[in-house]
């Protein structure tokens, strides 16, 4: 970019790449060695950096000690569920959106950034006060539709960008061709829009499943608590043992959104919107 | 959905308004209705009421009705210690967070916008803490902090500056310093990614023409580069200001405000005061406060960047 650096700014790139590369990389190899951690090595004055006698103890007890287990799957049901439903909902939206200039298009789309602004508690309070109207406080059915509501803004604003790079003359040309409104959607576009689903799905599913605020307000039953209000209950348990169980369960809730962020990367670059567009 | 424009003529997005039928339109209201009509009753209705309750004594587990109080609760706020602690506390952490976030991230995506080795590895490291949840990212760098078994201390120890070992998340003067830490390691990715995004779409040829000119790398830095990524800095920047100011998870689980209040974000005391006090009404109040507050600071933040921008 800058063209050919002296070998003194080659250096100093190179020192501060580093630098970087420890800041964010140092705190999750400690992460790493303290969920491989024993008991005893955990409670030592001064502890080592890689674990001398690395165990799988902190996963098992991290599981059957806190319930962390049944929050996981409380956290994969409700996520899942946020994700089809977000992109049930936003589909026909989006392409709505992409398709014809509404009034009301452009203002569900500026509501996208308006909806940034608001802290939480503001909203909260309300939300509260109507799913306890209708007998949803306090349930996974209501975590679930505050999390879609949440994700649909953003969900329509991806979904409907990736509908306009499908070339309008693709559909055209399929329906000179004779196939039907419908034939032209299932044939034409769901197929070229399947990495803009892929990316909407993942998109609500993180957000879910990363979501603590609203998981810690809204649903108060320690059996339905999501794993990351289980975390941060057990963060509050005092006593330098239980850090083990506590860096493994943490990793764990890692777990869903490196992969699912290693997918998207991977859908995303697949460029079959090029190969359509040129063939 | 086949009653949905079959025209190509009216089915363009640029095209004439007027083409359109009423079945046509009745068939775009049809499309949108499953998202927008969630989105009105949980969130704008919400948004509404909420605003509405701020000027309110609503409470919690209190069977009254709620009555309107006018400007009671701002009289309150003003008065409350409390509140400017938090408001405080606020600024300096939405500040601190996202001008140091900026200003490394910027660093990171130039450095990874060139042919270096290791830079796959800082692609992907840079993107993990994005994937952790907040919480999970509050308990890492709580394992970091730990006075006894944490990294920070044992590094120092190490290192033999053992007289900089403290209890980093404990202690009143570095509290709010480590937290800020903490906000810039996790929110740093997302603005490498969008800024390095930004750099790609930089032309080289404006980079080749300046160096022919004889321009220096920090010229041509200040004269080429950044002002083709201003639409992006002020985009990333503001966001991030935004979410920093209303952010709750992380220091949360690092602080929950302590100690002695040093870490009370605005959005940890308005939580106290609404479900551990049931304050609903002054902790809504407390909420358009900061909407307004925001709005303010971004009006100003936007004007003068826009103005350098043109």
């Amino acid at each position: 970019m800058f063209g050919k650096p002296s070998h003194t700014g080659r250096t100093l790139q190179y020192v501060a790449l580093t630098g970087y590369l420890i800041f964010l990389g140092f705190p999750l190899v400690w992460l790493l060695s303290t969920a491989f951690k024993p008991p005893r090595e955990l409670v030592r004055l001064h502890p080592s950096l890689i674990p001398s006698n690395p165990t799988v103890q902190n996963f098992v007890q991290a599981f059957t000690e806190q319930q962390l287990g049944r929050a996981a799957l409380n956290s994969l049901q409700v996520s899942l569920a946020s994700a089809v439903l977000t992109v049930l909902v936003a589909l026909p939206a989006s392409y709505a959106l992409a398709r014809f200039r509404t009034r009301l298009g452009t203002v569900a789309l500026g509501w996208v950034l308006l909806s940034q602004l608001f802290p939480f508690v503001l909203l909260i309070i309300p939300i509260f006060l109507i799913l306890r109207q209708v007998g949803l406080a306090n349930t996974h059915a209501g975590l679930v539709l505050i999390y879609v509501v949440w994700a649909l803004p953003f969900a329509l604003w991806m979904l409907q960008g990736f509908v306009r790079n499908i070339p309008r003359e693709l559909e055209e040309a399929a329906s000179v061709d004779g196939a039907s409104r419908l034939q032209v959607l299932r044939r034409v576009v769901f197929p070229l829009l399947a990495p803009g689903i892929v990316a909407t799905a993942l998109f609500s599913f993180i957000s879910a499943w990363n979501e603590f605020f609203f998981a810690l307000v809204l649903v108060k039953t320690p059996e339905l608590a999501t794993l990351p209000v289980a975390l941060a209950r057990f963060v509050g348990i005092e006593g330098t043992a239980r850090l083990g169980p506590l860096a493994a369960g943490s990793l764990l809730a890692t777990l869903p959104s490196l992969i699912f962020f290693a997918v998207m990367q991977r859908r995303l670059s697949s460029g079959s919107l090029a190969g359509a567009v040129k063939g | 959905m086949t009653t949905v424009a079959e025209r190509p003529d009216v089915a363009r997005a640029d095209g004439p308004r007027r083409a359109r039928s009423q079945s046509d339109r009745l068939g775009i209201y049809l499309l949108l209705l499953p998202s927008l009509l969630p989105i009105v009753v949980l969130s704008v209705f919400p948004l509404v009421r909420g605003i509405y309750l701020g000027f309110t004594d609503a409470r919690a587990g209190r069977n009254v009705e709620i009555s309107f109080t006018g400007l009671e609760n701002y009289r309150e706020l003003l008065g409350d210690e409390l509140f400017w602690n938090s408001f405080k506390i606020g600024l300096l952490w939405a500040v601190g967070v996202t001008v140091l976030q900026f200003v490394l991230a910027l660093g990171l995506a130039l450095l990874l916008n060139q042919q270096l080795r290791f830079r796959g590895l800082a692609r992907v490291l840079s993107v993990v803490p994005w994937a952790m949840p907040p919480v999970v990212v509050g308990i890492l760098w709580k394992l970091v902090y730990h006075p006894d078994a944490g990294l920070l201390n044992e590094f120092f120890y190490r290192v033999g500056a053992d007289g900089l070992r403290t209890n980093w998340l404990g202690d009143f003067s570095t509290a709010l310093p480590a937290v800020i830490i903490v906000g810039v390691w996790a929110g740093m990715p997302q603005t490498t990614v969008v800024l390095l995004a930004g750099l790609q779409g930089v032309p080289r040829e404006l980079h080749e023409a300046a160096a022919v000119d004889g321009a220096s790398t920090w010229h041509r830095f200040r004269n080429v580069t950044l002002p083709a990524i201003a639409p992006v800095v002020v985009a990333i920047t503001s966001l991030d200001f935004i979410w920093n100011f209303n952010s709750f998870g992380l220091v949360y689980v690092l602080t929950a405000g302590g100690p002695g209040g040093k870490t009370m974000l605005p959005m940890l005391f308005a939580y106290e005061e609404a479900f551990r006090y049931g304050n609903y009404g002054y902790a809504a109040a407390l909420g358009n406060v900061m909407v307004v507050i925001i709005v303010a600071l971004l009006a100003v933040y936007l004007r003068r960047r826009l103005r350098e921008a043109n």
